[in-house]
This record gives C-alpha cells, sequence and structure tokens, in this order.
C-alpha cells in the first residue's frame, strides 16, 4: 500500500473530458497533497465544476485515471488496458469524499437533523443514537442548533448551506469538494457561510479542493491556488503570491477581469 | 305505481336500497382498483426507469397493449379466461391493471420533476441506489403525484359500470336489474347518476384542494 506522508489525497493521471465535441479537460495532470485547501480558478467553463464532479462520480472520464490516496478509483490500468472499476469499490472511495454544491440539494422531504443523518446511518452503519450525536455537534458547529427539527424549505439560503456542510461533515470525509458554495447567496448570507468553511479550514486536517470566484475566499481558507486555462493547470502559487505577483499572462488577464 | 307517469317518487323511493347496496361494491371495486393501480402503476414506472432493456421492452409492450384495447373488451376477455374467480375480483384486477398504465405516466411525470440535484446529493452521500429511491426519490415524486391519483381514481370510479358486462352488481348493474323487473328504468338511471354526482363532485373538489395545496 503506497499509503506514505508523500502520497497525494488526489491525483489526476492525464485525464480527458469530453461532453461530444466539446474537449474540456484534455491529458489533466494535477495533484492534491493530503490536508491541503486548494482553490481553483480559472475563466467561467473551463471545466472547473468538471473537475469536481469527476471526483464525485457524477461525471465519467473519457481519458485517464484518478487516483484517491494512490489507488485508482474510477479507472485502472488491468492488462495494460484502461478499465472502470466496478461500483461497489468505487463507492468505498466515494464514502470518503464529500461535496457541498452551489444549490444546497438538500433533501426537502427530510427535516435538517434528518439530512445530517441520512448517509452516517444508512451508509457508515452508525448507530442512530451517536449519528444524532454527531449531527447536533455539527449543527451547534454551524450556528444552527435551534434548527434541528426545521423543515428545510423553512431555512435561508445561507442556513441551508450551513446545513449541506454539517451533512457532508457527518460522513467524516477525508476530502471535501465546494463548489461555488457562496455564489447563489444573497450578500449578506455570505459571510456565516464563509467562517463556517474557515473554521473547518482551521480545526480539521480535511483535504479541500474549493471552485470559488470569491478571491477574499480562497485567499483565507486555501494554502494552494491553482490557475486553470484552456484544459490545462497553467499557474499554481500560493494565494498571496499568485493574487499580488501572478507570473502566467492569462492569470494577469483573469486576475485583473475579477479582483 | 301507476306506468303512465313520467317520475314516480315511489320508484325513485324503491330503487334506493339496491343502489346502495351497488354503490358500496362500486366504492369497493374503486379502491380495490386503485391500490392495484397505485402499487403496479409505481412499479412499471420504477422498472422503465430502471434502463435495463431485458425488462424495459416487455414492459413497454404491454403497457402499450393494455392501453390500445378497450376497458370493456379487457373485462369480458379476463372474465372468459379466468372463469375459476368470482367476477368482481376479475373486475378489481382489470380496472387495476388498466389503470396502473396510466398510473405509470403519473409517476415518470412525478420522478422526472425531481430534481437532478437530488440524485447528485445523494450520490455525493454515497447513498445505496436502493435509499436514493426510497428515502429521497420516490416520497418527493409521490408527493407530485397525489392529485393524479385522485383524478384518476374518480375516473375510474365514473367507469365501473363496465362491470355490468362480467355481471357485477355494482350500481349501475343493480338499477338495470330493478328496470328489468318493474319496466321502468327512468328514475332508477337517474337515481344511478344522482349517486355518482353525489361521491364524484365531493371528492374532485377534496382533489383540487390538495392540487392547490401542493403547488
Ligand atoms: N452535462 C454537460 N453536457 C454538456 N456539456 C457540459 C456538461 N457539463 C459541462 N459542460 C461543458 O463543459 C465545459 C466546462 O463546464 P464546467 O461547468 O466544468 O465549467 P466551469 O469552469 O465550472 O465554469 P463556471 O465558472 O461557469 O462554473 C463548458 O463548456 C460546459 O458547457
Ligand atoms: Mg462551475
Amino acid at each position: 500500500m503506497p499509503e506514505t506522508a508523500t502520497t497525494p489525497a488526489i491525483q489526476f493521471q492525464g485525464v480527458g473530458k469530453r461532453f461530444g465535441d466539446n474537449v474540456v479537460l484534455d491529458g489533466l495532470d494535477f495533484s492534491v497533497a493530503a490536508g491541503d485547501r486548494v482553490t481553483l480558478i480559472g475563466p467561467s467553463g473551463s471545466g472547473k465544476t468538471t473537475i469536481l464532479r469527476l471526483l464525485m462520480t457524477l461525471e465519467e472520464a473519457n481519458d485517464g485515471l484518478i487516483l484517491v490516496d494512490g489507488q485508482p478509483y474510477t479507472h485502472e490500468i488491468r492488462g495494460g488496458k484502461r478499465v472502470a472499476i466496478p461500483e461497489k469499490r468505487r463507492s468505498l472511495v466515494r464514502r470518503r469524499v464529500g461535496m457541498v454544491f452551489q444549490q444546497f440539494n438538500l433533501f426537502p422531504n427530510m427535516t435538517v437533523l434528518e439530512n445530517i443523518i441520512e448517509a452516517p446511518i444508512h451508509v457508515l452503519g452508525v448507530p442512530r443514537a451517536e449519528a444524532v450525536a454527531t449531527a447536533e455537534d455539527l449543527l451547534d458547529k454551524v450556528g444552527l442548533a435551534d434548527k434541528r427539527d426545521a423543515r428545510t424549505t423553512q431555512l435561508s439560503g445561507g442556513q441551508q448551506q450551513r446545513v449541506a456542510i454539517a451533512r457532508a461533515l457527518a460522513m467524516e470525509p477525508e476530502i471535501l469538494l465546494l463548489d461555488e458554495v457562496t455564489s447563489a447567496l444573497d450578500p449578506e448570507l455570505v459571510a456565516d457561510v464563509l467562517a463556517v468553511l474557515r473554521n473547518i479550514a482551521e480545526t480539521t486536517d480535511i483535504t479541500m479542493l474549493i471552485v470559488t470566484h470569491e478571491m477574499q475566499f480562497a485567499r483565507e481558507v486555501s494554502n494552494r491556488v491553482l490557475m486553470f486555462d484552456g484544459g490545462k493547470i497553467i499557474e499554481e502559487a500560493h494565494p498571496e503570491e499568485i493574487f499580488t505577483s501572478p507570473k502566467n499572462e492569462r492569470t494577469q488577464e483573469f486576475l485583473r477581469a475579477v479582483l | 305505481m301507476t306506468e303512465t307517469e313520467a317520475w314516480s317518487w315511489d320508484h325513485a323511493a324503491a330503487v334506493l336500497p339496491a343502489l346502495v347496496d351497488g354503490l358500496w361494491i362500486t366504492v369497493l371495486a374503486t379502491v380495490v382498483g386503485m391500490v392495484i393501480a397505485a402499487v403496479l402503476g409505481l412499479f412499471v414506472a420504477v422498472v422503465r426507469r430502471s434502463g435495463l432493456r431485458v425488462v424495459t421492452v416487455p414492459v413497454a409492450v404491454l403497457v402499450e397493449f393494455v392501453r390500445s384495447t378497450p376497458l370493456l373488451v379487457q373485462l369480458v376477455f379476463a372474465n372468459l379466461v379466468f372463469t375459476q374467480f368470482p367476477s368482481l375480483a376479475i373486475g378489481c384486477v382489470v380496472l387495476g391493471v388498466h389503470y396502473a398504465t396510466y398510473m405509470s405516466e403519473v409517476y415518470r411525470a412525478g420522478i422526472d420533476a425531481v430534481p437532478r440535484g437530488q440524485w447528485e446529493a445523494a450520490v455525493a452521500l454515497d447513498l445505496p441506489r436502493r435509499r436514493t429511491w426510497t428515502a429521497v426519490v420516490l416520497p418527493q415524486a409521490i408527493r407530485n403525484t397525489l392529485p393524479g391519483l385522485g383524478n384518476y381514481a374518480i375516473s375510474m370510479f365514473k367507469e365501473t359500470p363496465f362491470l355490468f358486462a362480467i355481471g357485477v352488481v355494482e350500481m349501475y348493474t343493480a338499477a338495470q336489474q330493478y328496470g328489468g323487473n318493474n319496466f321502468r328504468y327512468i328514475e332508477a338511471i337517474t337515481m344511478v347518476g344522482l349517486l355518482f354526482l353525489l361521491v364524484s363532485y365531493p371528492t374532485s373538489l377534496l382533489v383540487r384542494r390538495l392540487e392547490n395545496r401542493l403547488a
């Protein structure tokens, strides 16, 4: 088992993804070290969301390999050929990866608490009482202890997103994917969500892969920024470095437009 | 009871007990038929979404077959083939199977109306397929299908007179029998219509209220 301290949490090896004729990713290589908080930035339509969706198995790569903790996740090379890994094995890796969506995607037929305990009970087999206790701790952590039994539809967007974060954390993921988690929120609700994420970054060692157009968020939470364009990583650096003195011309152009 | 009157209240009153007995059979057939339609329709809808051609194709053919032939013909045919079963049971099952094909479309629409994000959240939580259906998708889909279920129940209720063709003494058959025995049809048939109205109309109001509440 290649589970040494230097094994990256996430590795993309020559990953290709097309939608019809639209080549979104072409031989993409990159890796994320365990415990890193990496922000992906880049122009709209460049494929940032696609990268997260591939990691969540919501999309299927056409080429290349995706490794988690050094182990093949969706495909592997067997007998010199690239073959899909069966659902059962994917599932074991997938449960260590969590995702928070732009549109929250809470289950409206369940209460806040039920949303959070659903997967721990039915995926991990955690006893109900234990799952409830964990969920209550998490609700406390995201500042929504009093919403335990509320319907999700009664919550504001910011509250829903904090529940969604708690729901993802309840699975105790090693990797957390965050796709534009504040872009569907009214500006005054963004701060609470960011505070929760900053707290997670400070108090856990979860590997985070973040897509955001909020450069302030990238600055506060992440320790590495990947500039993504034309299906490739064109620059990577510490946030301070990339935001103050980007080297690549495309990065400079992009940051001038968004900052 | 003179035979020259256009309308006789005596006949209208005399037929009523038989009609009320028939009404119970009518309601029974509708309730049992609807339970079959609701369960079988859901099964068909979920199977058709599975994408497994070995099951979706035969199911699609069966659905098309049931939908393309008249209910009346199906009733008579089933009654001729399954002589060992009571006609009422056959009637309930045929009504149920017939309406299951329509209910499956209602469920299908309800399932399609569940946002993709719900499926994706279930994947992100690694929920097993079965749990995704039973805990996430179906509870939301079925909520959307309740008005459709109500409307088809009313529609089935109004089609129960076809059971006349297989000799089930529901309300309409009871009226026909009274008419035949007394040579007076108009009161019996009018009363049947009134009783249908008395049940259907309040039910449709209820369904509409449900529609508005869910909208
Ligand atoms: N399901 C899909 N079917 C077809 N094309 C798709 C699909 N999903 C994404 N694409 C295309 O893939 C490209 C990359 O999309 P993606 O959503 O990954 O971009 P993004 O970098 O996240 O953009 P944004 O910043 O606007 O969110 C786009 O051209 C998009 O139109
Ligand atoms: Mg995106």
